[in-house]
């Protein structure tokens, strides 16, 4: 069923008799050329790719909860490609071109909202900085203007710019970011996949990865065993028990992110604002609540649920930043589990065993690499070489000490990032 | 969050930092293979339960290793790391 205008004018005249489910609920068959491990927005970008650029339909995505209940379900929805290391550059502009044209391709609002970002600075080391990563991004053929500070207030006018102890000197804004709607990717991308013929069956936990000979044959699942020429992880932050299904230790911990969501309020948060002196970021949703988060709790952590130091810090630099968001009540919180490698970027690639694929360690940023990820990987999958956007997201870089992407220059090890 | 310090009972989370994985204690030989380096420096189990791991008490200078559950952040006990079952 395509989705336009017209249909939603004709469904509201007749009572909305005329819609149908998005997707079908498949029974698993006994045998796929390719299993996705993973419903979440990376697994589903992942299938849909593999059906639309090589033709591949044969495939099953296992969900062990419901598709898109993960972390695509629950993010701060950022949008953005103003990454500074190479690797990181190429891939994120691709995902953000991706981005740009998703909707279409997906028939599919996913309420894609290039409203800006803007990334504060408050002392002269960090406004060179921001000036390096924006020509990185200029360089990369993205978007990246250096504001200073009265090109701040011209946007942002409600910011503290009284603060002493955390002057604003200007912002690197980088238009073409934005936010989307969280949720809708996933659904958007499982439809496009069920439409091309791939089986999205949910409630089916993998409990075990069949390897004979060092080749993968395929899985056992809580609804039975599923046979399987090629096998590809994408779990996110229960990377390291799928992994340890084929016998592998990842160079992943999962850690926990809190965000948090207020009232809904008037439109008042034209951008994405990013402090500089803090882990902060802020931006309204099309609801009307405001939406923001900051740093990791820094523990390892299952729970998905954080701790109040985490919470205060938060609301400590929100209130340093923009004192008005002292005045709304803050509705919920909630907190994500994060797949940290040891420098912060991510990894797509083969393993050790034949037709075993892995992709995971987006720390704290996988949302606006769905797209790109799921190209990428449905790549790597269909002609077991990787892609160009994502060549440099190898796993054996750790060991090697090859080609690590430090965004934040802390160091490769876990626990900096 | 409230962790036990070995000296000064349990203490709010906010006194202590987190060291990772006490995994750091098991350093390899200086000669050992690089598979070794790679497995200690980067690889983990990552267990969603027990863990066993290292906290720095800021206040009181100690270095603990304090067995948590991550699925539920209980803690179940904490020695001093030095004298940490290796």
């Amino acid at each position: 069923m395509r989705y336009s205008g017209l249909r939603v004018l004709a469904e509201g005249l007749r009572g909305n008799k005329g819609w149908g489910p998005a997707w079908r609920d498949p029974e698993p068959k006994a045998s796929y050329d390719i299993v996705i491990i993973g419903g979440g927005g990376h697994g589903l970008s992942t299938a849909y790719y593999l059906a639309k650029q090589h033709g591949l339909t044969n495939i099953a995505v296992l969900e062990k909860g419901y598709l898109g209940g993960g972390n695509v379900g629950r993010n701060t929805t950022i949008v953005r490609a103003n990454y500074g290391l190479p690797g990181n550059s190429e891939f994120y502009s691709h995902s953000l071109k991706l981005w740009e044209g998703l909707e279409q391709d997906l028939n599919y609002n996913v309420m894609h909202s290039q409203r800006g970002i803007i990334n504060l600075f408050h002392s002269d080391g960090a406004r060179d900085a921001a000036a390096r990563r924006g020509n990185a991004m200029i360089n990369q053929g993205d978007d990246a203007i250096l504001l200073d500070r009265n090109g701040v207030r011209d946007l942002l006018p409600y910011l503290d710019f009284d603060n002493i102890r955390f002057p604003i000197y200007g912002g690197l804004y980088h238009p073409r970011g934005g936010t989307a709607r969280h949720d809708a990717v996933a659904w958007g991308y499982a439809r496009g996949a069920d439409s091309r013929g791939v089986d999205l069956i949910q409630n089916c936990e993998v409990t075990g990865i069949d390897i004979e000979n060092g080749q993968v044959t395929g899985v056992q699942t809580s609804r039975g065993p599923i046979r399987a020429k090629k096998v590809a992880m994408v779990v996110a932050g229960r990377s390291g028990q799928v992994a340890a299904l084929a016998g592998m230790r990842l160079p992943i911990e999962s850690h926990v992110l809190q965000a948090f969501v207020t009232e809904g309020l008037k439109p008042v948060l034209d951008n994405v604002i990013t402090f500089g002196a803090g882990h902060f970021y802020i931006s309204q949703s099309d609801k009307g609540g405001l939406v923001f988060g900051g740093d990791l709790d820094l523990y390892a952590s299952y729970a998905a649920r954080g701790n109040l130091p985490t919470a205060e810090h938060v609301v400590e630099a929100a209130i340093t930043l923009m004192p008005m968001v002292g005045k709304a009540r803050m509705l919920r919180s909630w907190g994500g589990i994060m797949d940290m490698s040891p420098d912060g970027s991510p990894i797509i690639d083969k393993t050790h065993i034949d037709g075993l694929y892995l992709n995971c360690g987006w720390c704290y940023g996988g949302f606006k690499a769905v797209p790109g990820s799921g190209f990428a990987y449905a790549h790597l999958i269909a002609q077991d070489r990787p892609h160009e956007s994502a060549a440099r997201y190898r796993l054996d870089r750790f060991r090697t000490g090859a080609g690590l992407m430090d965004e934040e220059a802390t160091g490769s090890q876990h626990n900096l990032h | 969050m409230r962790l036990d310090c070995p000296h000064c009972g349990k203490r709010d989370r906010r006194e202590f930092t987190y060291r990772g994985d006490a995994l750091a204690l098991l350093r390899p030989d200086p000669g050992a293979e690089a598979a070794a380096w790679d497995d200690y420096l980067h690889n983990r189990d990552n267990p969603a339960g027990l863990t066993r791991e290292l906290w720095y008490h800021d206040p009181c200078g100690t270095w603990a290793v304090v067995e948590r559950d991550t699925l539920t952040h209980h803690v179940a006990g904490s020695q001093a790391a030095a004298e940490a079952d290796r």
